[in-house]
């Protein structure tokens, strides 16, 4: 099926069956591989990309429930006030490991701070639990969301 | 610095420079660089046992420094970075020497080649074992010294001035008196026709500018803008994407395959049967997987068809009552513990673990007729390189790598199974094949941190001090596979290492070890590797004995630690931090574990609290750490941090089970990983120290296991001698 979708503000057409995860259509067919792929079944966090400025777990949603909405990648956050405060306090707070699962971490934390300016520890948990890191990078992720908020 | 993601090159480093020189130690040569300057060659060991074969008189380097009429300082080196912090902290030490500063070193991974790289004793090129920097301390300084008095000799020259009274900073070199500078770019073509020095002094640790201060990483921008490169987002022209089905008994062989279904969907292209696998070749990952669900398949389950971890777990504990290879002896145990006033036994068991990198296996393989061209992350470039030469039944210089940055190794990226995967399915793929491996694929076909069983007992005297130490284990033994050269008279240096040489004074010590290789499932390396286990085992032991005599832990592990100052300092350290003796609440403890593995020593507390439902919550770990030099504090830190929360994971839910020889853990649901929500607190103390520098990216993962199940203990009463921690044990009772 042809589905025309919306990315970083532009408009792609793509050829895929109408269940085909977004996630690949992200990755393999416009070559947007900041995106990853870490379990296929929303428990790791690693897909998240902002449907409508809300994070959600790519490599579970169907193409064809994404519609007109505006989809955000980690490609494009840093256009965004939120976004490029998020990536200067992970490169200040030296965050990152092996890096793989640090997109998902950043989509996930834009959304937290964009509906939650100042958020408590545990607003931060529940806002991140859903995002494994296995390098263990999340004590200086909590402290990198904290240095975000208060900029 | 600049950080390449792809070292695409098999040529340029891998051809030597023309050699004028040869150092009088034999680690280094100097010689002129194919377009201009100065190329220095060096040599960096590998991996264990390489700082034996070091000893080898046949100079093979395989690093090198070219400093380039452009002023390009190039560090082409073998290491590999997987977010250990290695393509910071190695450049560190040649800019120190070589007075310039870290952004000027631009670096380079080594392309694999069997002449320059392959140790002739281990024939391997990886990264593991946490020892870049402890194999790299010593001659990367001494080329950046060597590179360093060169350039100011040819310079010295050229205004024809005295050496000494010129110094080098930042890339140049400086006549003090006259302020004459000349930049290395400018020095470096006549630089490579000057004599090697033969003794160089190198800095004293006081004069470093950049060793001991936290430096950034300089990989990190790209990834957290997306633009990093991973092995899995490769895209050469025209690449198709497969994902696969192994056997899902290790051993069996695949019987038919029913593609039907599978070919009639959108975008599926192509199915691949091997012997033991099939794959489904796709436009996209999303077809691919789609097509394999489609699939009916039929398996052979071959002969470990009914396996179980009861069984390989019964094996062991069979091989614990007959006798194994003596990998220590000190006095006499057996006599000691006939005259002890009190005796201590316990049985641990430890389970298999999967290492469940984020980024699942994958490999990309272009195969063609005259050659072939692979796209991997991997911590061992040649053995990459041969594998897949072997597996395409191509010379090994028909076989282009390029390596990538790493979503996570931990050991698995040291195997090349995947690869061999990969390669098998590209012949049979015209163009170019990503192979992929699903979550579920990655977790029951990994390679498996082994599974083994130790039996201890201890005599202790009238204070209740230990008089002897009795260890008899038993498991599989990675190393005999990996590296057999290194697997001698029944021992290796992986499974001993953290149950011998122990930092404690014992007098009469026994430690023996019986490699039993279970059927059916394979075994690999895994973060802290033997430590892993063997501390958990004699930190738990260790405690048992505090326990059994009603001493403090810290205080008993204390009066065991007078002939190893670096212990004792750290766990005095620890132990102050945390405010060792407080009373805590009900259902809260704090347990200790020391260790010195990977030349480190380190010390930690774990503070735990027990549900009554018997959910174990780690709220806070103080870790002191005495790694001799810590090259970047910052790093040194980072990797304490994520080894704990790798460690908690492993204690508290890791474990891989087999049932009718198939392993019952599939995805991030039933093979937990820690999450943010369940991280303690860790606070981790350096202790400043000027010895050589210790390994860090293993450490901080052996050491928790023991201080979390010791808390336990302590907020419980109840002795964990089995991982991962049985929650159901630790309920309150009514």
């Amino acid at each position: 099926m042809i589905f025309t979708i919306k990315v970083n503000g532009q408009a792609h057409i793509v050829d895929v069956d109408d269940d085909t995860p977004l996630l690949w259509v992200l990755r393999d067919v416009l070559g947007m591989t900041g995106t990853k792929f870490g379990c296929g079944m929303a428990l790791c966090g690693a897909c998240t990309v902002h449907v409508d400025g809300v994070a959600i777990r790519s490599c579970v949603t169907p193409i064809d429930s994404v519609g007109t909405s505006e989809i955000t990648t980690i490609e494009a956050i840093g256009a965004t006030v939120v976004g490029a405060r998020i990536q200067k306090a992970w490169l200040d707070r030296e965050v990152v490991q092996c890096g793989y699962c640090q997109s998902g971490q950043i989509m996930s934390a834009a959304d937290l701070l964009a509906t939650n300016a100042n958020p408590t520890d545990a607003e931060i948990d529940d806002a991140m639990s859903g995002n494994i890191c296995r390098c263990g990078t999340y004590a200086r992720i909590r402290e990198a969301i904290k240095q975000a908020a208060a900029t | 610095m600049i950080v390449d993601q792809q070292a695409p090159r098999v040529s340029g480093p891998s051809e030597p420079p023309s050699v004028n020189t040869l150092s009088r130690r034999n680690f280094l040569r100097a010689g002129a660089a194919a377009g201009g300057g100065l190329v220095l060659s060096l040599r960096l060991p590998f991996a264990t046992g390489e700082a034996e074969a070091a000893a080898d008189n046949v100079f093979t380097p395989n690093a090198f420094v070219r400093i380039g009429s452009d002023g390009k300082i190039v560090l082409i080196m073998p290491y590999v970075e997987m977010g250990q912090g290695t393509y910071t902290a190695i450049p560190m030490l040649i800019a120190e020497e070589l007075e310039v500063e870290l952004q000027q070193i631009r670096l380079e991974h080594a392309p694999p080649n069997e002449k320059l790289y392959v140790n002739p004793l281990l024939g391997i090129q990886a990264t593991g074992n946490s020892n870049a920097i402890r194999g790299a301390w010593q001659p990367l300084r001494q080329a950046g010294a060597v590179a360093r008095n060169m350039l100011v000799t040819a310079a010295a020259r050229h205004w024809n001035v005295d050496p000494t009274s010129c110094h080098a900073e930042r890339g140049e070199v400086i006549h003090e008196a006259t302020g004459r500078r000349l930049s290395y770019g400018e020095l470096a073509a006549e630089a490579a026709r000057m004599p090697v020095p033969e003794n160089v002094a190198l800095k004293r640790p006081q004069d470093f500018n950049l060793i001991g201060t936290p430096a950034k990483r300089l990989d990190t921008p790209a990834k957290v803008n997306g633009t990093a490169v991973f092995g899995i987002d490769v895209r050469p022209p025209g690449v198709k994407v497969a994902t696969l089905a192994q056997s899902p008994v290790f051993g069996g062989r695949l019987k038919s395959v029913d593609d039907t279904a599978a070919k009639a969907i959108n975008g599926v292209r192509q199915i691949v049967r091997l012997d033991d696998a099939v794959a489904v070749v796709a436009d996209h990952m999303g077809a691919a997987k789609k097509g394999l669900e489609a699939l009916v398949t039929e398996w052979d389950d071959g002969p470990h068809a009914r396996l179980t971890t009861e069984a390989i777990a019964a094996e062991l504990d069979e091989a614990l009552l007959t006798p194994g290879a003596v990998a220590e002896n000190i006095g006499d145990v057996d006599h000691a513990m006939a005259g002890a006033a009190t005796k201590v036994e316990a049985t641990y068991r430890l389970p298999f673990l999967a290492h469940a990198t984020m980024e699942p296996m994958n490999c990309t393989v272009h195969l063609r007729e005259d050659g072939c061209e692979i796209w991997v992350g991997t911590q061992a470039l040649a053995k990459a390189q041969a594998t897949a030469a072997e597996t395409a039944g191509l010379p090994l210089d028909k076989v282009v790598v390029h390596n990538h940055l790493i979503g996570g190794g931990f050991g698995r990226r040291l195997e090349a199974d995947w690869i061999a995967r990969a390669v098998e399915i590209a012949k049979h793929v015209d163009g170019p094949v990503k192979v992929v491996w699903t979550r579920e694929e990655d977790i029951q076909h990994d390679m498996y941190r082994p599974m083994f069983a130790h039996r201890l007992s201890a005599g202790l005297d009238g204070m209740g001090m230990p008089v002897a130490w009795n260890n008899h284990y038993a498991g599989s033994s990675v190393i005999a596979r990996y590296l057999p050269p290194a697997f001698n008279n029944g021992l290796d240096p992986d499974t001993t290492e953290g149950a011998i040489d122990l930092v404690y004074d014992l007098p009469n010590l026994h430690v023996e070890y019986v490699r039993v290789e279970p059927p059916g499932i394979p075994t690999a390396f895994w973060r802290s590797v033997g430590p892993s286990r063997n501390v958990f085992v004699v930190e738990s032991f260790m405690d048992e004995l505090a326990a059994a005599v009603k001493q403090d832990p810290v205080a008993y592990r204390l009066a065991l630690l007078d002939k190893t100052p670096r212990a004792k300092a750290v766990l005095a350290l620890a132990a102050e931090r945390i405010g060792w003796g407080e009373r805590l609440p009900p259902r809260v403890g704090r347990g200790v574990s020391l260790q010195n593995a990977f030349a480190t020593h380190m010390a930690q507390i774990a503070e735990v609290e027990v549900a009554k439902d018997g959910t174990v919550r780690v709220r806070r770990v103080v870790c002191a750490v005495d790694c001799g030099t810590a090259v970047n504090p910052d790093t040194v830190a980072a990797q304490i941090q994520g080894g704990i929360i790798f460690g908690i994971t492993a204690a508290l839910y890791g474990e891989i089970t087999l049932k009718d020889g198939r392993v019952e853990q599939g995805n991030f649901d039933t093979y937990q990983i820690l999450r943010m929500d369940e991280a303690p607190n860790i606070e981790v103390h350096i202790v400043q120290s000027q010895e050589l520098p210790g390994g860090m990216g293993e450490a901080g993962t052996s050491a928790i296991g023991p201080a979390v199940t010791n808390a336990i203990f302590a907020a419980t009463g109840k002795r964990l001698r089995k991982l991962p921690v049985e929650a159901s044990a630790l309920k309150q009772p009514v």
